[in-house]
Formats: structure tokens, C-alpha cells, sequence
């Protein structure tokens, strides 16, 4: 019985970090963005351009590093193209991002059509063409080991590459963004760029590259969708994850550390919904899977109406940046 | 002119669409002297050290520091050059701490640490040598204006610049710190630096700069010696004619109380109490001065008075009766047809709609008057009529209603929002910042408006940062600081060095 709980337990944290990988990636490219001033709901476009660059490059290369490296350039391409709208042509982000959300879920599936005539889909990438699980050293030695042997082998080992980048880009981000000439520079813009306009740093630059930054960590995001959980490229594949990556970085204050853990609590919702269908509850019963499903979005509404307090976002987020006259 | 100048421009010309800023604009200053700019709002002054400071690239002409001609494309370049700024509204990131702020842009190194233990260590020589201290670890957010603008002037220092420009510094401080920031400017040009100092002040012209430069529309109208001007004598040149610059007045002849209020107490939204029990009357015919350095409850005051904002505790008393709660829906139009007019600080923000037609704002609050149209409905042409009797009432320049307010220039704007309220014959004038961003043709016609009005038998309360308004206007002058009234005197006892001292919080009355 209690071998069965940990069992349980180790399988649900260990789903609940793969859940978590693409909504990290995603909050910490919408931090980049949003800290420096601009606000990005096509966080969920630029995921779902990778992930469809993703897929189809491995397909046809049958690499998965020469698909990552096509979900980063598109994903990267498609910030270019937004931070071109925002920043140089000063349109409204908000506009912008949503352009950026509709042209990607057409365009994946206008052309996945075209080019794999599957339904709108990828084929199925064989095993060699996805980023595949790493069993770290020792992991089957210690497997034997009551409960601490058993979360290595179970929850720290076993996962692709991909989750081990996120984890590592967590504290890297945390760094740039507290610690470095770029991450002041960074903060600063988004609160007031009039400040580093006069300090003698180009506004526009900075964007540009905090832009850039999302777009990088948009098309990991994406390519860990197609090619590393998934393997294939599915129509709106992404599913709201976007979103739910802007809530958990409101939720997390524009901090790195407490949005990650915004999004464990998210992914952890999700890994438990999926344990949850079809189970019984005790004195409730089977609940209907619909309900179960919207458990996460719930919770997100239920965070965000009622436990932020009052999130103060970057000041300038949202605004182009104009000289007065 | 002895030597090379530190800073010469020569033919710079500026235009913004159809506003030409500056029009071939020469100007030279010395080394180690204190260089005066003054001009109305809109004569250029501003736009001109944003193109010395690369923040706008000028049509055309030429910068030379130091006799070197410089090609200033970026505030980058500025720096390079030597030249720092001080601007008005401080170029600073509030959430960040003052070391931070400091560092930006001039942080040593990709990483920030090696650089912050140096800017430690040189701020700390730097803040003494110049008694500018502020704690490098404190958020801006939390600091005075006045300790802001330290961090401003620390800023330029810590990028090595040698000619300092300061923009409207002393329009936020006290008395005393703008002596005190005088005596820093004064040391500076014992040193060899060089100021730029553009302010609308006369007097501080005629007290601290060695040369003064007037501009008026875009253009120098002349480079004086302070030593050989006079008040007078700029003012008729900013202007193009001659200025009263004091108002003359008779004595009062108080009534009867027509505004009393009593232990006011507001609580903002965050929770900060901004009127720790304000107290205080106002009689018919008597202009009420409320003074102090903004941010201490007068905008908080005003605009619970005017039903605006929610009161904690404390009540009003209008003419004997009770006034009801303000901050409710409500409220505000009850003022109103209280016969309370109220003229807020910030016009572009509350006192009238930038995009909207003149005759649009000119009826903003009272656009349900019948005569305005009938039931819903706006009728245009009386509108039209109504604001064109307020432009030739007010003097307001172009008289045109349909022209959109924000066209207006901000003397003009102010002149539209005043005719608004004082036409519709208000027995309390409640009046914030009359005459913040008017140039002084329109001060002096605004200063005589509001004394008519007292001499007419109506109260006035007057909120203004600009202690020489309150003294040339008020009959009755109340000192404001921390969300208390600090002190009251008569007009006739009120020196400006006890005022300041009450301004700053540290003397009793």
C-alpha cells in the first residue's frame, strides 16, 4: 500500500515536471518581453510556429537538434516581426500579439496540410528524430533505494534534455535578469525607458533583444511540444499554454522564481487531472471528465482573481516609447 | 567673451511639423560661469537643450564643446562629450534603488557586481565633497523630490560631466534647498564647470547666473550680463512687451464663512493618510493661500473638496451646512450646483479632454444645463455660443470653439477651463495650480481674474506650489506639509524664509 502511494506519487511529479517544461520556457519568454516594456500575448503563436517547425524539420531531416534549430529561427523570426509592429512602428502590442496568435494557427495548419496532407498534422516522427528520455547515471542502480533512490530513478531521471535545459535556464534567467548590465538595463526600459533613453542606451535595441530573448525560449518551448513530449506536430497543439504561462508569470510577480513555481502548481493541476478521470472519489463519485479538465483553468482563474493581491506590473509595459513633442 | 566657450551652438534650427522650436538659435557660454535661459513655456528653451543633450536631432547648425564641434546624435554622445542634465521630470526608474539608477548606463561591465563596489566607493567621494547625500541603497520611489533630484545631479557627476544642464531644478523644492542647491552650482563654478540653468524665475536668474540668454518663439531675443538686467527688463523681453508683474490689490473685506472645514482626514488607495485632520476657513472675499512643496495633501485637499475623492473622517461646511460625503457618484455634481467651482491642478487630466472640440470642454460639468440643448441632447451652436462669449470673456487666443483643446497652448487651455468655471457665477472658487505651464502674458491675466473675483464678494481657495503666487494673490496664507496644515499667517506677516521653513516641516508657526 505504501509501495502503491509512492509509486502514485513519483509517477504524478515526474508527469508534473513534464507538464511544467513548456509553460517555464513560455513565462520566462514572456518575462523578457514584458520586462522590458512589451506586452506579449502571442506568446502561444510563437509556441505553436516552433512546434510545427519543429516537427517538420526532424520529419524531413530526422534530427531533432536541426528541428530545434528551425523552431528557435521561426519563433525567433515571428518576435522580430512583433517587436517590428511594437516597437519601431510604436501599433498596439496587445494587436500585434493577437495577429501573431492567429497568423500561427493557420499558417501551421494551411501549411502541414500542403506539405504532409495529414489533416492539418505532422507525421509521426520515428524515435531518432525527437529528443529522447536520459537516464542520468546511477538511476537504475539506486532505483532499489527506499524513497529517495526511487524520486532519483523516478522523478530526476529520465527525462529528455529539454527539461533539463528549462531547469537550467531558471536560474540562468534569474541571473541575467538580477545580475547582469543586460537585466538592469532590461528592468529598467520596462519601467521607465525615458530614463534609459537618457542615460544614453538605445530603447529600441533592448527591446529588440529582449524580443529576440522570447523568441528563442518561445521556440524551445515549441519544439519540446512536437518533438520531445509529443512526436508530431497537432493542429493548436499548444492549447492555451501560452496563456496559462502570462497568467503564471502575473501570478509570479514578473519574478523568475515565483512564475516557475506558478508553473509547477499549473502543471501539477494538469498532471492530476489526468489522473483523476475516470477515478472515483471518495463520497463524490466519478466526476464528469469535462470538470475535471477545466480543474487547471480554474485554478487559474481562481489564483489570479484571488491570490495575487495586487500584481504591479512593469509600469511602462504596454506603451510605446515616444519622445515627448 | 574671454577664452574658447565651453559650450557654443551656432545656427541650430529645430522644427516639429509645423511648430518651428528653435529658429537659428546662437548661444555661447563661458567656462566656469552660470548660464540663464529663460522664455515662456513653448519659446523653445527645452526643446533646445534636448538637442545639446542628443535627445532630438536638429535641423540644422552646429554644437562645439570646448571649441571641439561635436556631433551629438544620442544622449550617448552628450555624456561622451561631457555634458550632463538634470530634466525636470527626473529620468528615473522608481523601483529601482538609487545605486541602480546611478549605474544605469554606466555600469563598469557586463556583470554588475565589480561595478557597484566601485560606484560605491567613488559615490561616496563624490557625495562628500558636494554634500549631496542620499542612501545609495534606498528605493526612488521613497525618496523627496528633493532627495531625487540629488540622485539626478549625482547621475550627471558620475559620468564625469562638466557642463551641467538643469531644467526647471528649483520648481520642487523648498527655500532652503534651493539655496542649498545654489551654493552646490556656486562651487561648481568655482571649479572651472560650467551651468546651463533654464528656469521661468526671475528672480533665481537675477541671483545665481553670471549671463542670461532670453528666447521668446523659438528664437534668442538677447544675451544679457545679470549684473545689467532687471526683473523688468527680462519679463518685457520673454514677453515682447511690457509686464505688471505684481498684482495690485486692496485689502481684503472679509464676510461671512463661506467654506469651514473641519479635522479632514483622507486615506489613499494604498492606504497612505494624505490629510492627517486638515481644519481651516474661508470667508467671502478673501483669497485663502494654501502653500507648500507639492506631494504634502494639497492635491488630496482639493480634491476632496470638490467631492472628488472619499474622506476618512472630518466634515465640510458649506455656507452653515453640511456639504454631503464626497467620493460618491454624486458628489462632484453636487459641489456643483452648490455653486462651487473647482479648477483642478492637472488641466489635461481632469479640467479638460485633450481631443475634444474648445466648446466641448468649455462645457464639461455643467453640459446639462438646459440651455446647452434640450433633454439629452447637445445643441452645437449653443455650445458654440456659449464658449465663444468665454473666449472674448477670457481672452482666449485663436477664439476659436471648434478647435481641439489640446491645440490651445497651456495659458490658453487654463484661461478656457477658469472662464468655464468662474461664468457660471460660483460663490467658492476652489482653484489648484492656476497658472503651472502659463506663460506670464496669461499669469497676470489670470492673477487679476481671480483678485476681481474676491473683489467681487466670492471666496477663493487658492493651492499653489509657487510661493511667489501665494504671496502676490493671497490674503491669507496656510502652510501644508505631511498632510497637515504646518502654520497659518496673514499676508501681511508672512516672510518667504518662514514660510519655506514651515514648507519643509521644521518650525512651528
Amino acid at each position: 500500500m505504501m509501495d502503491d502511494a509512492l509509486a502514485q506519487a513519483v509517477s504524478l511529479l515526474a508527469s508534473t515536471l513534464r507538464l511544467a517544461v513548456p509553460l517555464v520556457l513560455a513565462a520566462l519568454a514572456g518575462l523578457f518581453a514584458e520586462r522590458s516594456g512589451v506586452v506579449d500575448i502571442g506568446l502561444e503563436g510563437k509556441m505553436l510556429a516552433a512546434a510545427f517547425a519543429s516537427a517538420a524539420v526532424a520529419h524531413v531531416s530526422g534530427s531533432p537538434w536541426m528541428g530545434l534549430t528551425a523552431a528557435v529561427a521561426v519563433s525567433c523570426a515571428l518576435a522580430g516581426v512583433h517587436a517590428y509592429a511594437c516597437v519601431t512602428q510604436r501599433g498596439n502590442q496587445v494587436v500585434a500579439g493577437m495577429a501573431i496568435n492567429v497568423l500561427a494557427a493557420g499558417t501551421t495548419v494551411v501549411l502541414a496540410y500542403a506539405w504532409f496532407n495529414e489533416g492539418g498534422n505532422t507525421p509521426a516522427l520515428p524515435d531518432p528524430a525527437r529528443f529522447r528520455a536520459i537516464e542520468l547515471p546511477l538511476a537504475a542502480a539506486l532505483s532499489g533505494v527506499p524513497v529517495l533512490g526511487r524520486i532519483y530513478a523516478g522523478v530526476v531521471s529520465g527525462h529528455n534534455i529539454l527539461v533539463y535545459a528549462a531547469a537550467m535556464l531558471v536560474p540562468l534567467v534569474s541571473f541575467v535578469v538580477f545580475r547582469t548590465r543586460f537585466g538592469l538595463r532590461l528592468r529598467a526600459v520596462g519601467e521607465n525607458p525615458h530614463a534609459v533613453d537618457t542615460a544614453g542606451i538605445s530603447v529600441s535595441w533592448l527591446r529588440y533583444r529582449a524580443m529576440f530573448a522570447c523568441g528563442a525560449l518561445c521556440g524551445i518551448a515549441g519544439a519540446y511540444l512536437s518533438t520531445a513530449q509529443g512526436a508530431a506536430f497537432q493542429r493548436e497543439m499548444t492549447a492555451g499554454r501560452g496563456f496559462l504561462a502570462l497568467a503564471a508569470l502575473i501570478f509570479g510577480k514578473w519574478m523568475p522564481v515565483p512564475a516557475v513555481l506558478a508553473c509547477l502548481l499549473f502543471a501539477f493541476a494538469d498532471a492530476l487531472q489526468g489522473r483523476l478521470q475516470g477515478v472515483e472519489l471518495p463520497g463524490i463519485g466519478v466526476v464528469p471528465v469535462q470538470a475535471i479538465q477545466a480543474m487547471p483553468y480554474l485554478l487559474t482563474v481562481l489564483l489570479l482573481a484571488g491570490f495575487v493581491g495586487r500584481a504591479v506590473a512593469p509600469k511602462a509595459s504596454g506603451v510605446p516609447y515616444a519622445k515627448e513633442k | 567673451m574671454e577664452g574658447v566657450a565651453a559650450l557654443a551652438l551656432s545656427g541650430v534650427d529645430k522644427r516639429f511639423g509645423a511648430v518651428h522650436a528653435n529658429r537659428a538659435i546662437d548661444l555661447s557660454v563661458a567656462p566656469g560661469s552660470i548660464h540663464g535661459i529663460v522664455g515662456e513655456n513653448g519659446a523653445g528653451k527645452s526643446t533646445l537643450m534636448g538637442v545639446v543633450y542628443g535627445y532630438y536631432r536638429p535641423d540644422a547648425g552646429s554644437i562645439r564643446v570646448d571649441g571641439t564641434p561635436v556631433d551629438i546624435a544620442s544622449p550617448q554622445d552628450a555624456i561622451r562629450a561631457g555634458i550632463g542634465m538634470v530634466h525636470q521630470h527626473f529620468m528615473l526608474v522608481e523601483t529601482f534603488t538609487v545605486l541602480e539608477n546611478i549605474l544605469l548606463g554606466a555600469e563598469g561591465g557586463a556583470l554588475l557586481a565589480r561595478g557597484e563596489i566601485e560606484a560605491r566607493e567613488g559615490l561616496a567621494r563624490l557625495m562628500a565633497e558636494y554634500a549631496l547625500d542620499v542612501d545609495l541603497d534606498a528605493r526612488v520611489a521613497d525618496l523627496d523630490v528633493g532627495a531625487q533630484q540629488r540622485v539626478e545631479i549625482l547621475k550627471a557627476l558620475w559620468r564625469g560631466a562638466r557642463i551641467l544642464i538643469l531644467d526647471e531644478p528649483t520648481a520642487v523644492l523648498t527655500p532652503q534647498e534651493t539655496d542649498r542647491l545654489f551654493a552646490l552650482l556656486a562651487k561648481w563654478r568655482a571649479q572651472g564647470r560650467t551651468v546651463v540653468l533654464i528656469t521661468h524665475k526671475l528672480r533665481e536668474i537675477l541671483a545665481i547666473t553670471d549671463r542670461v540668454t532670453v528666447m521668446r518663439r523659438g528664437a534668442v531675443v538677447a544675451t544679457l550680463e545679470t549684473a545689467r538686467t532687471s526683473q523688468d527688463e527680462l519679463a518685457e523681453l520673454m514677453v515682447g512687451r511690457r509686464v505688471l508683474l505684481r498684482v495690485d490689490k486692496r485689502a481684503a473685506v472679509p464676510g461671512a464663512e463661506i467654506l469651514r472645514a473641519e479635522n479632514l482626514r483622507h486615506v489613499d488607495v494604498r492606504g497612505v493618510e494624505r490629510l492627517r485632520g486638515v481644519s481651516f476657513a474661508v470667508h467671502a472675499g478673501e483669497i485663502v493661500g494654501i502653500a507648500g512643496v507639492s506631494g504634502n495633501g494639497q492635491s488630496e485637499l482639493v480634491e476632496t473638496l470638490a467631492g472628488l475623492k472619499p474622506l476618512a473622517g472630518g466634515t465640510i461646511v458649506y455656507k452653515g451646512a453640511r456639504l454631503g460625503p464626497p467620493g460618491t457618484a454624486d458628489a462632484a455634481r453636487a459641489v456643483r450646483h452648490a455653486h462651487i467651482a473647482h479648477v483642478p491642478e492637472d488641466r489635461l487630466r481632469m479640467g479638460l479632454i485633450a481631443s475634444f472640440a474648445a466648446r466641448e470642454s468649455a462645457i464639461l460639468g455643467y453640459h446639462e444645463d438646459g440651455e446647452l440643448g434640450p433633454g439629452p441632447f447637445l445643441d452645437p451652436d449653443a455650445t458654440r455660443r456659449r464658449t465663444a462669449r468665454l473666449m472674448a470673456a477670457f481672452d482666449v487666443r485663436p477664439p476659436l470653439p471648434d478647435l481641439r483643446s489640446g491645440s490651445f497652448s497651456g495659458g490658453n487651455q487654463q484661461k478656457i477651463v477658469l472662464g468655464r468655471e468662474i461664468d457660471r457665477d460660483p460663490d467658492l472658487l476652489i482653484v489648484g495650480q492656476p497658472t503651472r505651464g502659463v506663460d506670464i502674458g496669461a499669469i497676470e491675466f489670470i492673477h487679476r481674474r481671480l483678485v476681481a473675483l474676491r473683489d467681487a464678494g466670492k471666496a477663493i481657495l487658492l493651492v499653489s506650489c509657487e510661493l511667489d503666487e501665494i504671496l502676490s494673490l493671497a490674503d491669507r496664507i496656510l502652510v501644508m506639509f505631511d498632510g497637515r496644515i504646518a502654520g497659518e499667517l496673514p499676508r501681511a506677516g508672512a516672510d518667504e524664509k518662514h514660510l519655506g521653513l514651515l514648507m519643509a516641516g521644521s518650525a512651528a508657526a
